[in-house]
């Protein structure tokens, strides 16, 4: 298990500084990187003065060890919109999308799961072929659009649900997120529904529940508390590669919502051309989503132990 | 006996007849038979639309903005008083060319990296799927608008973004593929009589991927403009005023309180294209690979 662990972190280390090698050298390697921020009428000094605030006078090797140096330590630099330390932008930021992310996947393993078992225990009725149906439809709608349709239905037309922020008050909360999260369920829903359904069906058809039938179980016990049990264990493993795709669908909705979270941070940030954030923003969301499918591995290899050979 | 050789002629494949029968065949999967037809006629019309709709999608008219439909604009005119229907054309015409040459790219650095990585086995193979499970497992979102925000955001940048964050589910795809075809014994007989490794791979194998490769671009059409939609629409994609579905939807979100319509259009013809496709590449599956079967 140690091993396995310590394997799994040095590939994520890995991992990580891969993803700031390629960010770093793209910002800085491109003909519109921060150079590029000065403007045309800048005094020589003026150019000087900012080359030397932003460190643009060293080799960019050596100014990506300095970089790396300072991230280390959690210093990222500061935002060249506002002036603030990158690293204080984020943490402002970050709860808003943890919070979204949280509820996003609760909300659509639970829904997920369960209808991906009724399209396993349907299979090839009207209810499988219709959750399939709706399935391939939530993966093909953009969600930005579908936002702005549920804007136009809830906020404008029936003036349920608030069309932006974050809301004030508990139940001001819930329902400024009901919106942002069953868009962003869009993207995970039917991932997990497809994985249910066929890893449902892989175990119905093994040894120990024909077993089960046999003996003159109840079909909902069969299932239940035989089947179900091991048909979850690889729909963990599916939420690891879901992680990235749910924080790429943040940029999304919480632009379209005005959610002041790390999504509509790094679009603004982008908007900008505020290099030190944009890399900031994108190197930490690496590293939170290299720490959860971390996390994830993890329980998968203490709820499924043939997993640690394979490591 | 001449009758049986007859039959046995007619019954001999020919291309033409290849053809005829995969039409058949798709026709009988009714979904994507009609996915397959309404994207022709959608690519028929935003490509040849404008020979019979000749309006500019540039000229203004803000006297006449935001104007419901009527026979001059059947579909209305957004803020600045230009035809929707005209925009719609002309904007999908980009959606659809960055759609699918995003899909080429993707293809290509997808299909070179597994094909090679399978092949060629070892430390190239090691190197490369680690390279593409580590693409996999970041943002790759963010990675895109970081390139976006320092390569510029012309047509050809959002293709090239979009191909180098997405090619990675058709590498494992293919990658998979090559290793199962490494295997078989037409491979080991060519091997055998002498021709090099680039021949054996491009001459034997490939061939055999196709199928998957086709269904993958299908697939991966869909994917890709639903990609540059989304950039688009974040403004950090193509810019206006060439317009494409994503920042049309950009523009009319401004005016959702007062001409709603404005922002219902442009989504829903990304919405019914992208399904289509998805749809397409779904029946191109059980027709192509019949192996996958859905259990």
């Amino acid at each position: 298990m140690l091993q396995f662990l310590i394997k799994r972190f040095g590939q994520s280390v890995i991992l990580i500084l891969i993803v700031t090698l390629i960010t770093f050298f793209l910002i800085n390697l491109a003909p519109g990187g921060p150079a590029s921020m000065m403007r045309m009428d800048a005094t020589a000094e003026e150019r000087a003065a900012l080359s030397e605030r932003l460190g643009l006078n060293d080799p960019i090797p050596v100014r990506y060890g300095k970089w790396l140096g300072d991230a280390v330590q959690g210093d990222l630099g500061p935002s060249l919109s506002s002036g603030q330390p990158v690293m204080d932008r984020i943490v402002e930021r970050f709860p808003h999308t943890l919070k979204l992310a949280f509820w996003t996947i609760i909300f659509s393993v639970i829904i997920g799961v369960v209808l991906g078992i009724i399209s396993a225990r349907n299979r090839n009725t009207w209810r499988d072929h219709t959750i399939n149906f709706g399935s391939v439809i939530g993966l093909s709608i953009p969600s930005f659009w579908l936002a702005i349709m549920l804007i136009l239905l809830f906020s404008v037309q029936l003036q349920w649900l608030p069309s932006a922020g974050t809301g004030e008050g508990f139940v001001g909360q819930f329902k400024s997120m009901i919106m942002p999260v069953i868009i962003l369920s869009t993207a995970t829903l039917p991932t997990i529904v497809r994985f249910t359904r066929s890893s449902m069906l892989e175990v119905v058809s093994q040894n120990y529940v024909r077993t089960a039938r046999a003996k003159g179980m109840k079909e909902k016990t069969v299932i239940y508390s035989h089947a179900l049990r091991n048909a979850l264990i690889p729909v963990i493993s599916i939420i690891g590669v879901l992680i990235p795709r749910l924080l790429s669908g943040t940029v999304i909705v919480e632009s379209v919502f005005g959610w002041p979270g790390m999504g509509r941070l790094i679009v603004e940030a982008a908007q900008s051309r505020d290099y030190n954030l944009v890399m900031g923003v994108t190197v930490v969301a690496t590293v939170l989503v290299i720490f959860s499918n971390f996390i994830v591995d993890i329980i998968y290899s203490k709820v499924d132990p043939r997993v640690k050979n394979i490591g | 006996m001449s009758e049986l050789t007859q039959e046995g002629v007619a019954k001999l494949p020919i291309q033409e007849r290849g053809f005829i029968n995969f039409f058949r065949k798709l026709a009988k999967n009714k979904i994507a038979f009609i996915s397959f037809v309404f994207l022709l006629l959608v690519h028929l019309g935003v490509f040849l639309g404008q020979f019979v709709w000749t309006i500019s999608p540039e000229s203004v008219d803000p006297a006449n903005s935001l104007a419901s439909w009527t026979s001059e604009h059947p579909l209305g005119t957004d803020d600045l008083g230009r035809d929707v229907l005209a925009r719609l054309m002309y904007g999908g015409q980009i959606t659809l060319l960055v759609g699918f040459f995003s899909m080429v790219f993707t293809v290509l650095v997808g299909g070179i990296i597994g094909a090679v990585a399978g092949f060629f086995g070892g430390w190239i193979d090691i190197i490369l799927m680690r390279f593409t499970e580590a693409m996999m497992s970041i943002p790759n979102f963010f990675l895109a608008l970081v390139a976006l925000t320092v390569l510029g955001k012309s047509p050809f940048m959002v293709i090239l973004v979009i191909a180098f964050t997405s090619w990675m589910e058709i590498a494992r795809v293919v990658y998979g593929e090559t290793l199962k075809w490494k295997e078989s014994e037409f491979v080991e007989a060519s091997k055998t009589m002498g021709s090099n490794a680039m021949r054996t791979l491009f001459k034997h194998i490939v061939p055999q991927i196709i199928p998957t490769i086709i269904i993958a671009s299908t697939l991966g059409i869909a994917w890709a403009i639903l990609t540059e939609s989304a950039i688009s629409y974040l403004g950090l994609g193509i810019q206006p005023p060439t317009a494409t579905w994503g920042n049309m939807l950009q523009n009319a979100q401004q005016y959702i309180w007062t001409a709603p319509i404005l922002g219902v259009l442009p989504g829903l013809s990304i919405t019914l294209v992208v399904l289509a496709y998805n749809f397409l590449g779904d029946g191109l599956r059980d027709l192509l690979d019949p192996k996958h079967h859905k259990k």
